[in-house]
């Protein structure tokens, strides 16, 4: 009973410090709505309309309708044009491109033997048939840029002859289940409520318990009989709300400006994320008893933040991460929220099939809360 | 003998190389007023901070209200009342949000609450203030608030470390008789200061530096017992004079106070007025009285804020 009460202290005192402190609570807004504009808009695997040069050994119609249709696929605009395979070398050296297509003279020729035409016969041993018909050189620093100028290796030149199209038929079939249009933002928004509850939750309690030993209210604090336990949850409870107000934020936006669908339950949506919030939360705590002031409790939670958006799927799949890497991920709570979160929003799972996840949250906050409440000695020393 | 409510036997707490607390034995009698006089850095606040659990000594024992500290801490925390020497409340919440805020945490429900509040609210005048953020207060202000939440669950034992440093002398009356109500209601009450005529209120005092305790005892007590005679003198040339005084060894200080100059002769000169005439130093025209001493005198003496031979230093601390 009184044990209640105590916690109810704390946490009303925190909601009032809360609400006179006017800079945290815009960042409880802008953080989430910054964020998501920059993610949404900066973000973008599908690039295009990447500035490339060429140099038109051939100049002849032919070579012009080529560009044409490259140009229609909106990967590339050809912004320059070189004369020699030199120049175009140096330009790409100095950055002004970031890739140059090489027209040979004998394009036409080489056309006209080519494999996806129809012409020739495709084999190996017969060099000539097999000769592409142009060159691209590319910058490769930038993985993605290359990954893009890549895909138009394969691209299908029957527009360029009136010629019937000798299809491959593909050896597997394709059925993309969810995001068909394979936009980006659908798997960024929901992975993005994972690292701005990361970002924002563990910053609020990192620095809840340094701020009172530096002020100096610490020594009231734990003259009275207030316990340790009370006091961590007395502090974690104001921001579950704040977590919550941001999440809808992020999704709502999401939903009305990127059309991200919201395919699973709400009910589902909530328990996910108020699991990772308490789970956020409690890291914070914990960083907040070890941090000797605000600035280490920050750097702490940079720390955490950094691994956070880069391994836990957010951003790269788990997948594809070396092992090591893997292992980290797993000890992240935002790694196992994503899987969560995206389950819930993209493919309607309920939670509770994704069990490992959703246990390996609960687990974390409970043995978090009482590491800190452990960690939190009641004395000066 | 009378209760004690604080005990303490060889208590010592260091500080890496530094000793705090050094082999402090003190003893607290219930319902008295009982005063830590000492200058910066003597310890006062590592001493209240070991009697009410917050540190831990190094070696040494303390009991507190009965309860072995710091075994006991958890328990003796609803029975002491603590007004820290920074304002430890919060700056962002309003003066009645604070007090509300520790009542909750002291368990009062909230009809209790609400008389308790009102009450403390005029017994420490504070009416006016009720919606100001405690950080806006005046720093006497500040130390009502403080002390108004320091009494909030009424403790038997309250620790007040420095509780008027930003109080004027008008104030400063104000906030001992209350002190002296609070102990006629049976409260303990432990006080650090540096004011010299806040000590000489106390019902015991306790003179400390460096950690040591120099002397103990009531103010009167302390007065009488000094081991040197105080001489008031007044001539010209003051400052020349106090520098030829206290090459003396019987002089155990001298220091000007206006016109005169403070001098303190070892007790062991039956007669200091003839011993300084006959000093052959002092100016024909000189005029002398043997004044009674104060406590100032006595925390001088103890401490180690003049020149002193060796010999009077030891005398001091049997
Ligand atoms: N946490 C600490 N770590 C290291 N040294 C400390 C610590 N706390 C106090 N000290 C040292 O212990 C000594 C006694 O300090 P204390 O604060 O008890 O003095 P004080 O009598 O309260 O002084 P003041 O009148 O200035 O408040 C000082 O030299 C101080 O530097
Ligand atoms: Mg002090």
């Amino acid at each position: 009973m009184n044990s209640l009460l105590r916690i109810q202290a704390i946490v009303i005192k925190e909601l009032i410090q809360l609400k006179r402190d006017r800079m945290t609570f815009g960042m409880v807004i802008m953080i989430p709505l910054v964020q998501l504009l920059l993610f949404a808009f900066a973000i973008n695997t599908n690039i295009r309309h990447i500035p490339v040069g060429i140099v038109d050994q051939s100049q002849t119609a032919l070579s012009r309708v080529l560009q044409q249709t490259i140009t229609a696929t909106s990967i590339v605009d050809f912004t320059r044009h070189y004369t020699s395979l030199a120049q175009a070398q140096a330009a790409i050296d100095r950055g002004d491109v970031r890739a140059v297509l090489v027209i040979p003279d004998d394009v036409s020729q080489r056309l006209v033997r080519h494999a996806t035409v129809g012409f020739g016969t495709s084999s190996a041993s017969d060099q000539e048939t097999s000769r592409p018909i142009a060159q691209w050189l590319v910058d490769g620093s930038d993985t993605a840029i290359a990954a893009s100028i890549k895909s138009l290796r394969n691209m299908p030149l029957a527009e360029l002859l009136d010629k019937p199209v000798n299809r491959n038929v593909p050896t597997f079939e394709v059925t993309i289940i969810y995001n068909p249009e394979q936009r980006s933002v659908v798997n960024i928004v929901p992975g993005l409520v994972g690292i701005i509850l990361t970002m924002t939750m563990i910053m609020f309690t990192s620095a809840a318990i340094v701020r009172e030993r530096e002020r100096g209210n610490m020594e009231l604090l734990i003259t009275t009989p207030l316990a340790s336990l009370e006091l961590m949850i007395g502090k974690i409870f104001p921001y579950i709300f704040i977590g919550a107000i941001q999440v809808i934020i992020i999704l709502g936006l999401g939903y009305c400006f990127f059309n991200a669908p919201i395919n699973g339950g709400l009910w589902q949506l909530t328990f996910a994320t108020l699991l990772f919030i308490c789970a956020s939360l409690v890291l914070g705590l914990v960083i907040s008893t070890l941090a000797k002031n605000q600035l280490q409790s920050m750097q702490m939670t940079v720390f955490i933040l950094l691994p956070s958006i880069l391994l836990s799927g957010f951003m790269f799949p788990y997948e594809g991460m070396p092992e090591i890497a893997q292992y980290i991920a797993e000890g992240l709570p935002a790694t196992h929220f994503i899987r969560l979160v995206r389950g819930v929003v993209l493919r309607d799972v309920a939670v509770i099939d994704m069990t490992f996840d959703m246990l390996w949250l609960i687990g974390f906050t409970i043995l978090g809360l009482i590491l800190a409440a452990l960690r939190f000695k009641k004395s000066l020393d | 003998m009378a209760e004690l409510a604080i005990e303490a036997n060889n208590l010592t707490r260091k500080f890496a190389e530094m000793t705090a607390v050094s082999s402090l034995n003190l003893q607290v009698e219930k319902q008295q007023i009982y005063g830590f006089l000492g200058p910066n850095g003597s310890g006062k606040t590592t001493a209240i901070r070991l009697f009410t659990g917050l540190l831990k000594p190094s070696s040494g024992h303390v009991k507190v209200l009965g309860y072995n500290l710091p075994v006991d801490a958890e328990r003796l925390r609803r029975q002491i009342g603590y007004m820290t020497q920074k304002f430890s409340l919060y700056d962002d919440l309003t003066l009645t949000e604070n007090m509300q805020f520790i009542a909750r945490v002291y368990g009062l429900n909230p009809k209790e609450q609400k008389s308790r509040l009102d009450e403390l609210i005029s017994i420490y005048q504070l009416t006016a203030l009720k919606k100001q953020l405690a950080g806006s207060l005046s720093g006497g202000q500040k130390q009502r608030l403080a002390l108004a939440c320091a009494v909030m669950h009424k403790p038997k034992l309250l620790f007040l470390d420095e509780p008027t440093s930003a109080v004027d002398p008008e104030n400063r009356r104000e906030f001992w008789e209350q002190l002296f109500d609070l102990c006629d209601q049976g409260v303990t009450i432990l006080v650090s200061t540096h004011y010299m005529d806040e000590a000489e209120r106390c019902h015991k005092l306790a003179i400390l530096e460096n950690g040591i305790k120099r002397a103990d005892d009531s103010p009167a007590q302390l007065m009488a017992n000094m081991p040197a005679n105080v001489i008031e003198v007044s001539t010209d040339n003051l400052r020349q004079l106090k520098q030829q005084l206290v090459a003396l060894p019987e002089v155990v200080s001298a220091s000007q106070l206006g016109a005169h100059l403070r001098v303190l002769v070892n007790k062991s000169i039956a007669d200091p007025m003839t011993f300084l005439k006959q000093s052959h130093i002092m100016p024909s025209h000189t005029a002398m009285h043997l004044v009674r001493a104060s406590l100032e005198d006595v925390f001088v003496l103890s401490t180690g804020n003049h020149i002193m031979p060796r010999a009077s230093i030891n005398k001091v601390e049997q």
